[in-house]
């Protein structure tokens, strides 16, 4: 059970300005029903074009995303378009009273929602003037495929609200919530926008903040180096199968493959050498028998 | 606040049975004894135990000595994992289902990681299993199969006993987890090849922190909680008396009920399931139809998401229930058990299940049926989706 504000239950249970605008000027939907959830938002201006005449969203979601689609209407109706578009999530989660952690990201939909229907008005009606200059479409790599979320997205939320954590990152854009597969992708974008100065004196380099791309070379060097000539000299042999994040995936050949201390092997050996010269987060997945 | 609340969510958990309180009070207060202690103040609680023992065995048509009490479903179905896993030799693999408990999928997800094999049997778009991919995937290198008797989410029921015989050709044991099936159906496991399976307390009636494994005589056992000698030395820890007390009570009364609450329900369940879906467009049960409990539906109302109908349903009447979508889980991801059978996104997050007990009455489904639809109409009215 959810720790709802009376406000966002306020909202939830008597949204105001739900429905649509058959002659919005700008119409944002953002979200999808893959996630679980989606808003459409409506915005009309005034004659004067810069004042919000009138909004109103659609929203397929939870309580606390119908509660954000509610009060963002309620935030920008009769305001100037300039003051709508200088909103940030938080001033939604503001007005709402909170929200819990976990469902910060409803607020950042809203946002989202609000950023997506200026740009497309922006685009209908060159003649209103724009407050700011129009975003540049987010190109950047989907970092989690789950949710289908961006790396610039996870960089201007870090930077936004100074997030320290993976599962602060996820509480705000649902990243590395689903499969959880592209979390070390996640530590890696945190790490980078969190990194201590240069001026600042140099920190041990720590084997856990490696890139990636670090990472899996340094195992590999380990690997080639140091784990196969060992086993090799005992007549066996090991074949580095795959890296996904902390997991290394190893496969014993030769005699090694039969030996009836292959788990020792793997465990005592092969997963205390890589954790030892790579990084002590490393867990080797034995799939010899596969 | 929790008076008038209609209590549809029965899968989760159920009500402590007056009876079963009653028999549980003196255990909680002035027969504290150890069943292990040697004067008689001990051998009280000892034979109570031992009652309850006889109790749940008479409803699963096992012997009492089959019986292990545990704390609950989950170490129940973990204890019966670790245990194949240490018997049978240098058998590595095991084989269960997409649509198992968490209770079943974390342990095999961990096991996974320590290099075990973990083969996960499919379902179609009803939910149900392949006998033919099962016999592909259970072999001579499997050392324990673990099918839930019936799922939590749809009510289906699965063909544990032909899954029991072809892991019995290999050689592997065979575990079921029977925590929503047991007291719903009738089971005799006397006549059955099964050699594991779990049941929890507080899924019929009795409190929550009980459970039981039910291990087939001569099945090999490691124990997985190691300690004391309780349990013939199969799970250490003082006995839980005055739970498991209340367990044995419930057993005896989910037996004495069994055949008319079957009838009762089944027929209650029909009549929500009709109502519902004759007054809410598009909306469709998730489940086989033909091999399902008489006492669950899972029902998807499209455009809509669970969370606000769960949440609006509590606040129109007081109604528990439950949903698969994202937002009501608790994690950001919906249903294993719906999308493993390809249940399409837009009912997905939309599904809802009822599931009854015996303490339910026909005016309580009258109350469903008239609050579900109107929720699902104002909220189609807020979806973005669905207006076509």
């Amino acid at each position: 059970m959810w720790q709802y504000t009376e406000k966002v239950m306020d909202h939830f249970t008597h949204p105001r300005n739900c429905g649509s605008l058959p002659d919005a000027d700008g119409i944002g939907q953002v979200g999808n029903l893959v996630c679980g959830d989606s808003m459409k938002l409506y915005i009309k201006m005034a004659e004067d074009k810069k004042t919000i005449a009138d909004a109103k969203f659609q929203t397929f979601g939870c309580a606390s995303a119908i509660a954000s689609a509610s009060a963002l209407t309620c935030m920008i109706i009769g305001k100037p378009l300039e003051y709508a578009v200088g909103l940030s999530n938080q001033d939604i989660v503001d007005f709402l009273g909170g929200l819990p952690d976990e469902k910060e990201h409803c607020s950042v939909m809203g946002f989202e929602a609000l950023e997506a229907a200026v740009a497309d008005m922006a685009k209908r009606h060159p003649e209103i003037p724009q407050p700011k200059p129009p975003q540049a479409p987010d190109n950047s790599r989907v970092v989690c495929k789950c949710f289908n979320v961006t790396e610039n997205k996870i960089r201007n939320i870090i930077k936004e609200h100074h997030l320290k954590t993976v599962e602060e990152v996820t509480n705000y854009t649902k990243a590395g919530g689903g499969c959880g597969r592209c979390k070390a992708d996640i530590q890696a974008i945190l790490d980078e926008i969190n990194a201590v100065p240069h001026d600042a004196p140099a920190p041990e380099p720590k084997p856990g903040k490696l890139t990636n791309l670090q990472k899996i070379n340094l195992i590999m060097s380990v690997f080639n180096e140091e784990i196969t000539p060992a086993l090799k000299g005992d007549g066996g042999d090991a074949e580095l199968v795959d890296v996904d994040g902390n997991d290394v995936y190893v496969k014993l050949l030769g005699a090694c493959a039969h030996c009836a201390a292959a788990e020792m092997t793997m465990r005592n050996w092969v997963e205390a050498k890589l954790r030892e010269k790579v990084s002590p987060e490393l867990h080797v997945v034995d799939v010899t028998k596969r | 606040m929790t008076d008038n609340v209609i209590y549809v969510d029965n899968n989760a958990t159920t009500a402590v049975a007056p009876e079963v309180f009653e028999a549980m009070k003196p255990y909680l207060t002035n027969l504290y004894g150890n069943p292990s202690s040697p004067y008689p103040f001990g051998d009280i609680a000892n034979k109570a135990v031992a009652k309850a023992r006889e109790q749940v065995a008479t409803l699963l048509g096992a012997k009492p000595t089959e019986i292990i009490f545990t704390s609950c479903g989950s170490e129940s179905d973990n204890t019966a994992l670790s245990s194949a896993l240490a018997t049978q030799g240098g058998r590595r693999k095991i084989v269960t289902t997409v649509v198992e408990h968490p209770a079943i999928l974390t342990p095999c997800k961990h096991l996974e990681e320590q290099g075990y094999v973990v083969k996960y049997l499919r379902v179609d778009s009803l939910g149900r299993l392949d006998l033919d991919e099962a016999r592909e995937l259970i072999d001579d290198e499997t050392a324990i199969v673990s099918v839930m008797w019936a799922n939590n989410e749809t009510g289906n029921l699965y063909p544990v006993e032909a899954l029991a015989r072809i892991a019995h050709e290999h050689g592997a044991l065979f575990h079921t987890d029977a925590v929503q099936a047991t007291g719903k159906i009738p089971m005799n496991l006397a006549e059955s090849e099964i050699d594991f399976l779990s049941v929890s307390g507080h899924k019929l009636h009795a409190p929550k922190g009980v459970g039981l494994l039910y291990r087939r005589q001569g099945t090999p056992f490691v124990p997985f909680l190691k300690g004391g000698h309780q349990e013939r030395l199969q799970r250490a820890g003082t006995e839980n008396v005055a739970s498991i007390v209340g367990l044995g009570v419930a057993a005896e009364l989910a037996l004495a009920h069994l055949p008319e609450e079957n009838t009762r329900l089944r027929a209650m369940r029909d009549k929500l399931e009709a109502g519902l879906l004759a007054n809410a467009p598009d909306a469709h049960v998730n489940g086989d139809p033909e091999h399902r409990m008489p006492h669950t539906t899972n029902i998807s109302f499209k455009y809509v998401e669970g969370e606000s109908i769960l949440l609006r349903l509590w606040n129109a009447a007081h109604i528990c229930a439950s949903s698969g979508s994202a937002c009501s889980s608790g994690s950001l991801e919906a249903s294993h058990v719906l999308r493993a059978m390809g249940v399409d996104y837009q009912s997905l997050h939309g599904s809802i299940r009822f599931s009854l007990s015996r303490y339910n009455t026909e005016a309580e489904v009258d109350t469903v049926i008239q609050t579900v639809p109107p929720i699902i109409r104002e909220l189609r009215e807020i979806s973005p989706f669905g207006h076509e």
